[in-house]
């Protein structure tokens, strides 16, 4: 029986060369103009904390942070209709019109908001396109179907029974909801938050095209350093970092959740 | 009521890119505009008559292919050891087995990349694949575990005590009762395959790059609506893909579990 996990260690292994590759880079020292490296450094890292990636560190934990917060938000009602809903008609709906942006790529999704943010037919309020807002409502639009999923499932496995007592008990529908049915849900809601947190971290393709190259992330910092300046030493340091950031949290989500990492 | 309004708004700012995607791709002239001034299809006639598209196209086609044919069965080897195996540190096992999925796109993606550059592989289409076989086995293991958890083992025991080999009850009891796991297993790492960008991003170059990679390329350099038309083109693929699954597997058993 252990024998058939051979071939999944091997893939494994694989993966794993790919990331101590990318360890041993970070410590390596960069020559500029040359892929050829020079002997083991910390000065990568202490690039990571030079001001203009300062920046980028700060922008997209502030990113991210309104992108969990706005995300929940707007997630909670679709989720709640979801788990809800006594129509089956109306949650098979629901369900492809929320898992279908899901299934398509994010290239496809973000070149949507691209077309949505620099049309010339609606002229928004204020510039969209290629500013931080516009990144947020695409980082937000991004994140949704996985939260609707993940607070749908913790909705759906609330007993409606304590909701039918409190009503009994005479409590109003917007008590019950507030008093039972927010607390009940919050173990999707905490793993919802950590999940779309820890992704927005180190998303790339959102910030880069509704960015425009005027808002940079971590990930897009990676790119730019390791695919435009050929400099890998230090592109290998921000993808540590992005890599850390996103492991800290997950694992800490799962200690929260007993190790279901939805 | 109140709930059923903003429901209903949500739901449409979640499918709003979709239809201007879809309105945007049959608009005749160069310049964005909304509503459509007309109706054209040249933009699709421009999509599947660009030659970086074709190739990108067939390479899409070889990776996702392969990487599906190397991480069905190992996925689903891995799925019935971790159930069936009495393996010592199962949690932490299964931990392994799901964790290419939390890795960040950028740092997969520069690790293989830095691991192609040194085994000289960095000009053919291997590299890829085997990035793409490690980023969907986590969705094969998940999907195929499911099954093998609720596979009654009194069936395969019942079909060795009337004297079948231990192939033939893997053959035609244990695989045929895992097929929806099997079968959704599929679904994803195909699904998964076809969209994957960032990591394919750092690892291809113009003549081995897969499709989401081309069109990332095309929308940084073009404005013409053609990459709106070969969106609507996925967006169907999807589309269709999504309301089978729902259809013949139920989405709600899937995702929804009680």
């Amino acid at each position: 029986m252990k024998l058939l996990l051979a071939p999944a260690v091997v893939v494994l292994a694989v993966f794993a060369a790919a990331l101590t590759a990318l360890f041993r880079w970070s410590l390596l020292e960069f020559i500029p103009g040359s892929l050829q490296t020079g002997g083991l450094t910390l000065a990568n890292f202490r690039g990571v904390l030079a001001p203009q990636y300062l920046d980028a560190i700060r922008d997209t934990v502030v990113l991210s942070a309104l992108t969990t917060g706005l995300t929940l938000v707007l997630s909670y009602p679709v989720a709640y209709a979801l788990a809800s809903t006594p129509s089956r008609r109306v949650r098979s709906v629901l369900l492809v019109l929320t898992l279908a942006p899901f299934f398509t790529g994010a290239i496809v999704r973000t070149y949507a908001w691209v077309l949505v943010l620099g049309n010339t037919v609606v002229t928004w309020p204020l510039p969209m396109l290629f500013t931080e807002r516009g990144v947020l409502v695409g980082l937000v639009h991004f994140s949704m179907p996985t939260m609707i999923l993940i607070l749908a499932a913790a909705l759906s496995h609330i007993d409606p029974v304590y909701a039918r007592a409190a009503t009994s008990l005479g409590a109003r529908p917007s008590r019950v909801f507030w008093r039972v049915t927010l607390p009940l849900s919050m173990p999707g809601i905490v793993s919802g938050c950590l999940i779309v947190f820890a992704w927005t971290l180190s998303a790339f393709p959102t910030p880069e095209l509704l960015g425009g190259g005027k808002v940079k992330m971590i990930a897009n910092v990676v790119k730019d350093l390791g695919l435009d300046s050929f400099n890998w030493p230090g592109a290998a340091a921000f993808a540590m970092l992005a890599l850390v950031l996103t492991l800290t949290l997950l694992v800490g989500l799962g200690r929260l959740t007993g190790g279901r990492v939805a | 009521m109140t709930l059923r309004l903003v429901v209903a708004a949500l739901v449409a700012f979640m499918t709003l890119p979709t239809v201007v995607v879809i309105a945007v791709s049959f608009n005749p002239t160069a310049i964005l505009s909304f509503p459509p001034a007309g109706f054209s299809l040249r933009w699709y006639a421009n999509v599947l008559g660009y030659p970086q598209f074709q190739r990108a196209a067939l390479n899409s086609l070889v990776v996702t292919a392969a990487a599906v044919a190397v991480a069905l069965p190992i996925g689903t080897l891995a799925a019935l050891a971790l159930e069936r195996g009495r393996l010592r540190g199962r949690n932490l096992w299964a931990a392994l087995l799901l964790s290419p999925l939390v890795v960040p796109g950028v740092a997969a993606g520069l690790g293989f990349l830095i691991l192609a550059a040194a085994l000289g592989l960095l000009r053919s289409r291997s590299v890829l694949i085997a990035a793409h076989v490690a980023l969907v086995l986590p969705f094969v293991v998940r999907s195929v575990w499911v099954s093998v958890r609720n596979l009654d083992p009194a069936l395969e025991r019942a079909a060795a005590s009337l004297g079948a080999t231990p192939w033939r009850v893997f053959r035609r009891v244990t695989l045929p009762l895992l097929r929806p796991g099997l079968f959704a297993g599929l679904l994803f790492a195909i699904v998964v395959s076809v969209n994957e960008f960032v990591v394919s991003l750092f690892i291809s170059n113009r003549v081995t790059e897969i499709l989401p990679v081309a069109m990332f390329t095309y929308v940084v350099n073009y404005t013409d609506p053609s990459i709106a038309a070969l969106s609507t083109l996925f967006i169907g693929a999807t589309f269709l893909v999504v309301w089978l699954a729902d259809r013949y597997l139920g989405l709600g058993r899937v995702f929804l579990q009680h």
